[in-house]
């Protein structure tokens, strides 16, 4: 393989694994916050595709994306409301359940309002625009992808470590239970973690979608999933962790695409939980949990 | 001398930098009842988890009837963190899963009763036989154990008329008032057929009445089921009227053991534990 | 508590069944007509196979395994091999040719479905060995990744030879009769309630009360859930090679996760933990999502065309009363209970006549009204 191939694979890599980071970092903070592993996000990530499709269409793109990212935002915060709300004191299988049930409402809503054929996704021209370093040549969108993904990362850290809220979100990822018997307003944290959530996801579905080109219902599916194996992979509940496990990931998937194992890339992604779960559950950097008998 | 049914040799249970047990050694005999006793926190459940198989204990092991069946020393993590006396005196690693310790014959209860909520009085009880049945998959599909399954529910309805629950026998266990379900607990562990019963703090939860008629319980069981008991309990009246032996432990340590009367009178058990009356009595 | 006399019921379960065979050869008899019917009961048999061994995992032992799509893969697939006649093999591997090792095994339905089974039921102990330790989230996903795995290995060019690959595997002869879909079904659901019946059954419920305590009450955590996983791993894969020879054609887009989720919300549906209820909540939701279909089409009252009614419509409809049932009827249809003769004479007792008749006047009322 020649350096300029390399080099390309590994850009489009780090692109992906950008992207990929964004989404991994709402499954953790669900996760760390309501111990629910929301199988539904993929489904946000996925919507939040079809509806700038629909937001460009009407407006030009620097109103699109801002519409694009409040529009997923609702969405996020409204599945919390109505499907997993009602369910915090269920057991833990009710609520994974209900998780999966709305993945299944939301990837038959898109087919009833979108079908099932794969529509194209709009080319927003600044972000495709290519730029050439030597033999390589790369969109905009892949450039710039991770810059844009740590420079978030970094505020949402701020975030978590110098704000109020931010303190109470950790709190509550610590203990549900004591953080609400001390005064914290559970269902304001919870909604702030899904609107970062759900933020984060509609950013990760520009920077993916745009160097994809078409959006169908179920793109959102396996992306889901394997984000949801990113943040386990680099501990659940931590967010770097989340961040360099899609890296990691989205940087393997291109690079077995590459060497021509294209259909193995997402059983690679599996093998990969599998191992982590089988020898590292906590992850790379997550925390031991003790059980109390 | 009566054989010695449990020793624990210089049990250290540390988890991260706490040390919940610290070097507990004690002993059970053939047919006495033995109870530890300790202020809240003072390790008393985490020994028991030790015995039981839970934990694997950081230092120390665990003898039944002459037999170490759990050993430990500190190793991987623990052997940089452990703060905890004779190291060095233990070399091996034996662990058991709680079920295979059971069935060597040590059953026990829960301190917060675990009981399986929502199957049947009779179900609870009959579920611990399932243990010692030697049917394996196919002829207990096929109902080729007709006998033995016969005798399991036999066995399980006499257990319940000795314990006086067969009354409630087809009700769901989490609908029992409280000292039933106490008492299903109990059912559920004596119905593995133990020789040995660790018992955590029978007596939670019960007013001075239903804790008299506990004492006389454990009594009869005791010798109807030819038992030794091993017993947690918070409940002096308990503790003094039945039994043989006491250990007190205060921050995982032991810092006394001996008959009743002697522990009533021992100065650092009253410290400790007893409490100290305001005019310094 | 009336209980009706043994005798009485042996003489209904077998009126009942007498009608369901009658009512079933009737449909077979006059083929043409109900061919649509039948196919869709034929669909439900097979699923209810698959909801039942879930369930035994779920609601019986509580342990959430995701992984129903893949080791319906595996039996689908072992099935497909072993009965597609030899004299078609080469025009369905057309592209590779078929492995020489296989190229002349055959072997009836009723074993080729025996086989199927017992490799799924090999792979489930491979696998739940070292997953089953982990707590249930993580175990669901687990699952789910093997599902996943073993899709990707079925559809690997690698494994061309055996599998098609992309190609998929058609030309998979049809079952001898209808009577045998249900046959096998019902004597896998058969085996199945009397395994949970069985003392192992008792310990699996143990299991799904109070790991800790059943435990400490002799049962070996890992073999008896080893033993749920591989039980329901065999039946799932038999499900599965059923399956096959209804869809007469596979490929791995058969079997995505898609499937999982179907049987899961059967499951759901007719309750974690009945077994009644799954086979239930299995013809109802495969019924029912053909009776939902006119949703599908526009719908006109006079001139006026209802909006919503199009392409699509059906599975919303569909989604939303899951997504009710799991948020406000967790129990589903039937919770953790099962049919039984007493139990619906209870039931019509109470709602048919006891609600309706005269209450008794005078101190000394009868029942305590």
């Amino acid at each position: 393989m020649t350096l300029t191939t390399f080099l390309q694979h590994g850009l489009t890599g780090i692109s992906l694994g950008g992207a990929y980071a964004l989404i991994a970092i709402g499954y953790t903070m669900v996760y760390g916050i309501l111990r629910l592993i929301n199988f539904a996000h993929g489904e946000i990530f996925m919507m939040a595709g079809y509806f700038m499709i629909f937001a460009i269409a009407s407006f030009p793109w620097f109103l699109a994306i801002p519409i694009v990212i409040i529009a997923t935002v609702i969405l996020g915060v409204l599945i919390e409301k109505l499907a997993y709300k009602p369910l915090r004191s269920a057991p833990r299988m009710s609520i994974m359940i209900s998780a999966i049930g709305v993945s299944y409402l939301l990837q038959n809503l898109a087919t009833y309002l979108f079908t099932a054929l794969p529509k194209g996704y709009p080319s927003i021209p600044f972000l495709k625009k290519i730029f050439q370093i030597g033999d390589v040549s790369a969109s905009l969108v892949t450039i710039i992808t991770p810059f844009l993904t740590l420079a978030l990362v970094y505020l949402l850290i701020l975030l978590i470590n110098h704000s109020k809220m931010g303190m109470a979100m950790r709190s509550v990822s610590k203990d549900f239970e004591t953080s609400q018997l001390m005064g914290i307003k559970i269902n304001q944290v919870i909604s702030m973690t899904f609107i970062v959530g759900s933020f984060l996801a509609a950013i990760g579905s520009i920077l993916y979608f745009t160097d994809r080109m078409t959006v169908f219902p179920f793109s959102g599916m396996l992306p889901g999933l394997k984000c949801f194996v990113a943040a386990v992979l680099g501990g659940i509940g931590s967010i770097p962790g989340a961040v360099i496990g899609g890296f990691i990931l989205g940087i393997g998937e291109t690079a077995l695409v590459a060497m021509g194992y294209s259909t193995f890339s997402d059983a690679f992604t599996f093998a990969i939980l599998i191992v982590m779960l089988l020898f590292r559950p906590t992850g790379l950097f997550g925390e031991k949990e003790v059980d109390k008998v | 001398m009566s054989e010695k049914v449990l020793e624990l040799k210089d049990i250290t249970m540390q988890f991260g930098g706490v040390i919940a047990v610290n070097n507990l050694s004690l002993e059970v005999r053939e047919g006495e009842i033995v109870a530890i006793i300790g202020p809240n926190g003072a390790g008393k459940t985490t020994a028991f988890n030790v015995i039981t198989g839970v934990y694997a204990p950081s230092n120390g092991e665990v003898d039944f009837r002459g037999e170490t069946f759990i050993s430990n020393y500190p190793q991987g993590k623990m052997a940089k963190l452990y703060a905890g006396e004779n190291r060095g005196k233990y070399a091996k690693e034996i662990r058991k899963t709680p079920d295979r310790i059971t069935k060597m014959g040590i059953a026990r209860t829960f301190q917060n009763i675990r009981l399986f909520k929502e199957l049947t009085v009779f179900d609870n009880v009959l579920i611990a036989k399932h243990m010692n049945m030697s049917a394996g998959l196919f002829s207990s599909t096929f109902m080729l154990n007709r006998a033995e399954e016969k005798a399991m529910r036999a066995d399980t309805l006499r257990l319940l008329e000795i314990l006086d629950l067969a009354d409630v026998k087809d009700e769901v266990s989490s609908s029992l008032p409280y000292g039933k379900q106490r008492r299903l607990e109990i059912a559920r562990a004596l119905a593995t057929n133990p020789s040995l019963l660790l018992l955590d703090e029978p007596a939670a939860g019960m007013n001075p009445q239903e804790t008299d008629e506990l004492t006389a319980f454990i009594r009869r069981l005791k010798e109807e089921f030819h038992l030794t008991v091993l017993m947690i309990e918070h409940h002096m009246n308990l503790v003094m009227e039945i039994s043989d032996r006491i250990y007190v432990l205060d921050f995982g340590k032991m810092i006394a053991s001996g008959t009743p009367g002697e522990i009533q009178n021992n100065q650092r058990v009253i410290d400790a534990y007893l409490g100290v009356d305001e005019d310094g009595e | 508590m009336k209980k009706l006399d043994f005798k009485l019921k042996l003489l209904l379960s077998l009126i009942l069944a007498a009608i369901a065979l009658a009512l079933l050869a009737y449909l077979d008899a006059n083929r043409g007509q109900y061919s649509y019917t039948l196919s869709i009961l034929e669909r439900s048999a097979i699923y209810a196979v698959v909801a039942v061994a879930m369930n035994l995992l779920t609601g019986f032992t509580g342990l959430f395994s995701l992984g129903q799509a893949g080791f319906m893969a595996i039996g689908a697939y072992t099935v497909a091999i072993l009965t597609i006649p030899v004299e078609a093999r080469d025009a369905v591997y057309y592209v590779n040719g078929i492995a020489d090792g296989l190229a002349n095994a055959h072997l009836p339905l009723w074993a080729a479905l025996i086989v199927g089974g017992i490799f799924a039921a090999v792979l489930g102990w491979l696998i739940g060995y070292p997953v089953l330790r982990l707590k249930s989230d993580y175990l669901a996903i687990a699952t789910l990744g093997f599902s996943e795995i073993i899709r990707a290995f079925i559809s690997a060019p690698q494994f061309d030879r055996i599998t098609n690959g992309s190609y998929g595997l058609k030309s998979i002869p049809s079952f001898p009769s209808t009577f045998m879909v249900f046959g096998v079904s019902a004597l896998c659901i058969f085996l199945m309630v009397m395994i949970l019946r069985s003392s192992y059954g008792r310990a699996f419920r143990a299991i799904r009360e109070d790991e800790t305590a059943a435990e400490a009450m002799g049962i070996n955590l890992s073999k008896h859930k080893q033993m749920a996983f591989v039980i329901s791993c065999f039946f799932t894969g038999v499900a599965g090679g059923m399956l096959a020879v209804y869809m007469r054609s596979i490929d791995a887009k058969s079997f995505q996760i898609g499937l999982t989720y179907d049987i899961l919300l059967i499951v759901v549906l007719g309750g974690i933990g009945s077994v009644t209820g799954s086979i239930l909540g299995s013809f109802l939701m495969t019924a029912g999502r053909e009776w939902l279909r006119f949703f599908d089409d526009p719908l006109m009252i006079g001139d006026f065309s209802v909006p919503l009614f199009r392409t699509g419509f059906r599975m919303v409809i569909f989604s939303l009363i899951l997504m009710a049932i799991v948020l406000y009827y967790r129990k589903g249809l039937m919770g953790t209970k099962e049919f039984s003769w007493d139990g619906l004479y209870r039931f019509l007792r109470h709602n048919l006549y006891l609600r309706w008749r005269k209450p008794v006047a005078g101190p000394k009322g009868g029942d305590g009204q």
